[in-house]
């Protein structure tokens, strides 16, 4: 096998080789045709040289991964046809997240060898996989197609980091071959996608991430060695800022990149940022930040949990229904990213500033007219939430636990 | 009729504004409704109006006005 794994939108030469690779499927197109053999090869080549580096155990992992949850999936599929207990829909859940809970147990040093079952992309293809068995629960999928299933996990433009799509949503773009009218201006938006990741993710990304991100860091550690406070608060706040862009550009970047290329195929995958940093609050900011992760998070924890706690009546109130379904869903998401402290820290920060957000809401609500609205409050708001953004990114770069 | 007029009275009041005459009214992006309202709305019309809504079913862009709520609703009933 070859050398190294080869990182997915990585290098911009990455881009020359890929879309060179995909000129077959982007002419066929354009001719209203989908060669799906092509593309099939293609996924299997560019999987190759993803997975298949450093002995292919990733590769190895990924095709494990893939049997082990379409045996889940179909288990599931064959059993909810017949019967619809609660208890098997929970057992299949838990058993679907047992390659994820592993590999996240696994970053912990001392089940490290637990890691090898890992890798990329292992967080977000779990979304797919147990998105599908809810709607297995739900009844709002009833026939599937195994390799539409495996189509939809194994989408490279992807899937190493999402967005993360909805398999029914993907399903109807990739059968419904777009007329030219319609895929050339796809192609158009693709093109300028493409420029503005390269731009986010090769120039400002750079600047933020490889340029400035290193400096400010020795300053920080510097001033943490001589234990100079001031000093030491002062990177601390030029931290924050300086990760917060690294992380929105470098990630906003690669999100434009994946979209691009799943547009040249044909496929829509759905916006992952729209303007962060000008959200007004915190619950602005997550109906524009990572968007596909926020929204299966609301759609597929928040919603549910919230339901479920108010047909069961666990609470008399409905504001602490809301309070409790942001907890888990801000827990989840937290344990999600990792098991370290500042991970779940982060989660728990969120969801503390989206319950005094709605305090907030509610309070603005009955007082209404108190404040008039100007482009003062407006920039006020913009203003605090920004920094309180950037103060959970400083919670969730980590560098936080390399000063305890 | 009876969908009708139970489909306002639950948006008036989760959204605190009288919707009657605004059947296209944009409820999610507006801002009227956040996610618990919108848990809020799955609930009450299963309640009120005797439909089956899974969440999974729950396309924003299918329930974003009174007047596709109403359809919706219509056929799922």
């Amino acid at each position: 096998m070859m050398g190294a794994n080869l990182a997915p939108y990585g290098a911009p030469v990455y881009f020359i080789g890929l879309i060179v690779s995909m000129l077959p499927i982007i002419i066929a197109l354009y001719y209203g045709r989908r060669l799906k053999l092509y593309e099939t090869i293609w996924t299997g080549a560019l999987l190759l040289l993803t997975f298949g580096g450093d002995g292919a155990h990733q590769l190895m992992a990924l095709t494990a991964y893939v049997f082990f949850e379409c045996a889940v999936m179909g288990a599931y599929h064959v059993y909810r046809r017949q019967k619809n207990a609660t208890w098997v829909f929970a057992v299949a859940i838990l058993v679907s997240l047992i390659p994820l809970i592993l590999v996240k147990l696994g970053t912990m040093p001392s089940l490290s060898r637990l890691s090898l079952l890992g890798f990329l992309g292992i967080s977000y293809i779990t979304f797919k996989t147990v998105q599908i068995l809810i709607e297995f629960r739900d009844g709002t999928l009833k026939e599937v197609n195994g390799v539409s299933v495996i189509r939809f996990l194994l989408f490279f433009p992807t899937i190493s980091s999402g967005p993360i799509d909805r398999f029914r949503r993907f399903e109807a773009d990739y059968d419904a071959i777009p007329d030219r009218a319609a895929y050339t201006e796809l192609v158009g938006q693709a093109i300028n996608k493409l420029f503005q990741g390269l731009v986010y993710k090769f120039i400002l990304g750079f600047i933020f991430g490889t340029w400035l991100l290193p400096q400010v860091t020795e300053q920080l550690m510097r001033a943490h060695h001589i234990g100079d406070t001031g000093y030491l608060i002062l990177m601390l706040v030029a931290y924050m800022y300086v990760w917060s862009m690294y992380l929105f550009f470098d990630f906003a970047g690669y999100s434009l990149f994946a979209i691009a290329i799943s547009n040249l195929m044909g496929v829509h995958t759905p916006a992952n940022f729209n303007a962060p940093f000008r959200s007004h609050n915190i619950k602005d900011f997550w109906n524009r930040w990572h968007m596909t992760l926020s929204f299966w998070f609301r759609d597929f924890i928040f919603m549910r949990v919230s339901l479920l706690m108010m047909k069961k009546r666990w609470f008399k109130n409905r504001i602490r229904v809301s309070q409790a379904a942001y907890l888990v869903n801000f827990l989840v998401m937290g344990f999600w990213h990792g098991l370290t402290w500042y991970y779940i820290a982060y989660g728990l920060f969120h969801a503390s500033a989206i319950i005094i957000n709605d305090y907030w809401l509610r309070f603005k609500g009955r007082h209404a007219g108190m404040i008039k609205h100007s482009w003062l409050t407006e920039g006020v708001a913009i203003f605090l939430t920004f920094n309180t953004i950037c103060f959970s990114f400083l919670i969730f770069s980590g560098i936080l636990d390399k000063l305890i | 009729m009876k969908n009708e007029q139970e489909v306002y009275a639950i948006l008036a009041d989760l959204t605190g504004e009288q919707l009657n005459d605004k059947p296209d009214q944009e409820l999610f992006n507006s801002g009227l409704m956040d996610s618990m309202a919108t848990v809020q709305l799955v609930m009450e019309l299963e309640e009120k109006l005797n439909v089956n809504i899974p969440i999974s079913e729950f396309e924003r862009s299918e329930w974003d006005t009174p007047a596709k709520i109403m359809t919706q609703v219509a056929a799922l009933q």
